[in-house]
């Protein structure tokens, strides 16, 4: 029985060496290169004495990076990405939160990584990817290796202002790769133009069933997504046949009008997730590419990826939102409701995860892990870990899973999770500022600030571009006199939400 | 007085500058080759410029030639807004 992600690419390594696997612009790999890169670097790590550490990696996207990760898999350690747009005092909270030894960095992010607070070991790419293996020494590592053992961290935003690391297992994403490749039909012909960071769980949909198949990925450059004539130019050179993005990026070609000009000639799946799909900018997809499969995918990182799935194949109302459908096999989805039992028919509840998709939890963080990855209320008789979402979900008159709302105020933005909380905790941090709140425009994706205080507003943008990652950035920033309050004391965010739309509506 | 030219200069350097206060727009010719718009700037610009110009960029506008510079982009505007008299 397989028990360890790199299974596939041992097996696809023998039968098509030759072949592609991860390309961008610069660089292009082939399943032999990435095999024998993997195992340098697992070697190299191994040799200076790190075995089931985390192991950050701070590297610009490319396909060096995902033969880091695996490289570190080999190892038997686990890779923290964090990417070099990343601003420092981010990464410095994720060292401390994870509590590294370790970084292996590129020629771009090394000057950084030494500017960073850390007293461990910086190694470089090239050397790691130059290291020579030795088989028996990974052959041992592997030997030992149990298929619950970690082997990524990835970071997610947290209220209280501290991103939480979500850690994955091999067993629970062979589970997704296996669940996700059959509902999308992956192959050994499928071409994958990948959108998202590979700092996040996104690139998973990507990584993974490349090697069990033997296919291809283009990593898109992040500033082709600025221009989408070029944009599709780019899918059409490369002949990219499947998609995985977030839905502002398939949103930022539709929404001008770009398929007047050209049409992808390639794609035949399209899947998309982590937030609404507009019906509207979804019509012009399918009605410009009525032959392609749409799948519209949901499921927080702490599921491992996506848990549920709707092929869109019916006609959908107008005011109607996409469903999330069903989950995947080997899945459920419990929709619980407020005296912790399983919600009616028409009643509305909180979507739990049950399965093997369940991550492991968050990493040195038991309090937060406890407080979401708790025992199944339905089952008194043996332990049973469920993560509960705080989505709200209900199921439609066909028996499909529908996304309704928040329990709190985490947002979806430009396809990033986001708790509004992190961006205040961390204005609320800075000495000159006594209030701050943030909303969330829907309808225009925009996160707005409200702050009182005697930091002037070019002053607070600047400093919070050293703060926080780019895209928790708010869109707007304003300055206040008096926060309004509600009658018990706290920031009246309606308040803040009519002032916003007597202003800019 | 301002002229309707300057009006939608100032206005669209009102539009830059929120987003970063630290970039000299009225000087720097290389905002998209030099990395300091990046795509969450542009979905922003245009939806701005839309807001306050009543006015659509399309697909084929968007391309580097026209988000490198402020007087660039200021061109645009003013050419689309022309057109629609």
């Amino acid at each position: 029985m397989q028990n360890n992600v790199l299974d596939y690419l041992d097996t696809t390594v023998k039968r098509v060496p030759n072949k592609t696997a991860f390309v961008n612009d610069d660089v292009s790999y082939t399943f032999l290169q990435v095999y024998e890169r993997s195992r340098s670097i697992g070697t190299c790590l191994s040799q200076k004495g790190f075995y089931r550490k985390p192991v950050l990696v701070f590297m610009k996207k490319s396909p060096e990076t995902v033969t880091a990760f695996f490289g570190i898999i080999r190892s038997g350690c686990f890779y923290v990405p964090v990417d070099e747009e990343m601003p420092k005092m981010r990464i410095q909270l994720i060292l401390e939160t994870c509590k590294a030894e370790v970084i292996i960095c590129d020629n771009r992010t090394l000057p950084l990584a030494e500017t960073l607070c850390f007293d461990g070991e910086i190694i470089p790419y090239d050397t790691a990817s130059s290291w020579t293996e030795d088989s028996k020494c990974l052959d041992k590592i592997r030997s030992q290796v149990i298929d619950t053992d970690p082997i990524y961290i990835v970071f997610t935003s947290g209220s209280t202002g501290v991103p939480k690391g979500v850690c994955a297992c091999h067993r629970s994403v062979i589970d997704y790769v296996e669940q996700l490749s059959d509902v999308l039909g992956f192959s050994e012909d499928t071409v994958f133009g990948n959108q998202t960071p590979l700092y996040f769980d996104a690139c998973l949909k990507e990584l993974y069933p490349t090697l069990k198949f033997g296919a291809t990925t283009y990593l898109i450059p992040h500033k082709h997504f600025m221009f989408p004539i070029k944009l599709v130019e780019y899918l059409n050179e490369n002949k990219i046949n499947t998609i995985c993005w977030v839905v502002s990026a398939l949103t930022m070609i539709s929404s001008f009008q770009t398929f007047d000009k050209i049409k992808p000639e390639y794609l035949h799946t399209i899947a998309f997730g982590s937030e609404v799909f507009p019906l509207k900018q979804f019509k012009i997809w399918k009605k410009t590419l009525p032959d392609a499969a749409f799948f519209n995918l949901y499921g927080p990182t702490e599921g491992t990826g996506m848990c549920c799935y709707y092929p869109v194949t019916r006609e959908l109302e107008p005011t109607e939102p996409i469903p999330i459908g069903y989950p995947f096999k080997n899945t459920e989805i419990l929709l619980l409701n407020e005296e912790n039992k399983l919600a009616g028919e028409n009643e509305p509840g909180e979507i739990c995860i049950r399965g093997t998709s369940v991550t492991l939890g968050y990493y040195n963080n038991f309090d937060k892990t406890n407080a979401s990855f708790v025992q199944n209320p339905l089952n008194t008789s043996y332990p049973e870990i469920i993560y509960r979402t705080g989505d709200i979900g209900q199921k439609n008159s066909y028996g499909e899973l529908v996304f309704l709302s928040r329990k709190d105020y985490q947002i979806k933005h430009m396809g990033h999770r986001i708790e509004l909380g992190e961006i205040e905790a961390n204005v609320n941090g800075l000495e000159k500022v006594r209030f701050a709140c943030c909303i969330y425009d829907k309808d225009k994706n925009k996160i707005i600030l409200y702050y009182v205080g005697e930091i002037e507003t070019p002053k607070l943008t600047r400093t919070l571009r050293e703060m926080l990652p780019r895209y928790m950035l708010p869109n707007h920033i304003i300055r206040l006199e008096e926060m309004p309050f509600t009658a018990n004391g706290k920031i009246d965010r309606n308040a803040l939400k009519i002032k916003y739309k007597e202003i800019y509506e | 007085m301002e002229t309707f030219n300057e009006g939608v200069y100032s206005e669209l350097l009102e539009i830059l500058q929120n987003l970063h206060p630290d970039v000299d727009f009225t000087t720097n010719r290389e905002l998209v080759d030099a990395g300091i718009i990046d795509s969450f700037d542009i979905v922003t610009i245009i939806s701005d410029i839309a807001d306050i110009f009543d006015v659509t960029i399309s697909a084929d506008e968007i391309i580097p030639e026209n988000f490198n510079s402020a007087s660039a982009l200021a061109e645009l505007i003013k050419i689309k807004l022309e057109d629609e008299e």
